[in-house]
């Protein structure tokens, strides 16, 4: 008895010690996670909203909630996924709050199509390619702008972050079969749209 | 910046294969502008990543602060509306009392008159008294002597 009542603070401080390590490795896994995934979530809102700033406080809210619910993450899907759907909601929140139409409104701080499809170099591609891959860009940007907001999830999942549609299907909710009919008509509309390129 | 990278080919067609219909039909152009779309963004997100970013200082008041501003907003407030109805009770007695002293004064007006009135009549009732006294306790004409004679005889028998 007496033993027992002597090992108990023993016990306690080999608890409280093994709970702050647990904290000590969860917030490390956590911090090895955001360096990973940060620059594809940052990519999947610019992409998204064509607003830098605003991709940013996305971002940043993405992984302040992430990191709050860190603790439920339960691993059922990857962090990625996880971190995707919280990006997705994220957007909708966002737009839905400031009761705005999706992508009108975002031109007021959006950079413009013609600027967004600027960002194609080369130092081994010919002056006419260049030209070309612009205006292809530019292209697709016209046809994502006519694009609602699911089939524009999906069109940037799978032809940005080169997702599986599997994947597609867990980070947006929708079952696979969903996700590729809202493909499929995405990538009707961005056909239609370099149809009228020729 | 070195965006172009030589994997365009075989990545874009294992990427548009899948159930979009974008391998089977050989669009090649469709392939390529896919590629060029994605390279594009990946380019333009990775320069906006990198960017030096400036943050502007949030001055954040302490929340003392905030809350000896509300107390004192509260106080103020709570000041307003009670000297407000202070105010307004302070004038109504004010109005009461001058009303009241109005009434007494007409009403002793009204006693006044009436008194002044009672003993206007009084004094009219005696005027016609004496008038009526004086009228009754006149002698008789003397034009009139025979015949009051005459009765005084008629009387006696």
């Amino acid at each position: 008895m007496a033993a027992g009542t002597a090992m108990e603070p023993m016990i306690r401080g080999t608890a409280k010690e093994n709970a702050a390590r647990e904290l000590e490795l969860a917030a490390e896994e956590f911090s090895q996670v955001v360096e990973r995934h940060r620059p594809q979530i940052f990519r999947f809102l610019l992409a998204s909203t064509r607003d830098i700033d605003l991709a940013e406080t996305l971002t940043q809210e993405c992984f302040l909630k992430a990191h709050r619910n860190w603790a439920s993450f339960r691993g059922e899907s990857s962090a990625m996924t996880w971190l995707m759907r919280i990006a997705i909601n994220l957007q909708k929140d966002h737009w839905r709050n400031r009761r705005m139409q999706f992508w009108r409104q975002t031109q007021t701080n959006s950079v413009d199509m013609d600027e967004a499809g600027e960002w194609l170099a080369s130092g081994e591609s010919s002056v006419e390619k260049q030209l070309l891959a612009r205006e292809q860009v530019g292209h697709v940007w016209a046809a994502v702008k006519g694009l609602s907001e699911r089939q524009r999830t999906v069109f940037l999942l799978r032809y940005v972050e080169e997702q599986e549609l599997s994947e597609i299907a867990r980070a947006t909710g929708l079952n696979e079969g969903t996700v590729k009919a809202h493909l499929s008509r995405a990538v009707g509309k961005v056909r239609a749209e370099l149809g009228g390129m020729r | 910046m070195n965006f172009w990278k030589k994997r365009e080919g075989e990545a874009a067609g294992r990427r548009l294969e899948a159930n979009t219909g974008v391998g089977e039909s050989g669009d090649l152009e469709l392939e390529q502008a896919l590629e060029n779309f994605r390279m594009s963004v990946h380019a333009w997100s990775d320069t906006a990543y990198s960017r030096p970013r400036t943050v502007a200082r949030v001055v954040r008041h302490p929340s003392w602060r905030l809350a000896a501003g509300w107390a004192l907003g509260c106080a103020l407030a709570v000041g307003s509306v009670t000297g407000a109805l202070h105010e307004r009770n302070r004038r109504q007695e004010t109005a009461r009392i001058a009303a009241a002293r109005v009434a007494e004064q007409q009403r002793l007006v009204r006693e006044k008159q009436g008194l002044l009135r009672e003993e206007q009549a009084r004094a009219e009732e005696e005027d016609l008294l004496a008038k009526v006294d004086s009228d009754v306790s006149r002698e008789v004409p003397s034009a009139m002597e025979p015949l009051a004679r005459l009765m005084a005889e008629d009387e006696r028998q």
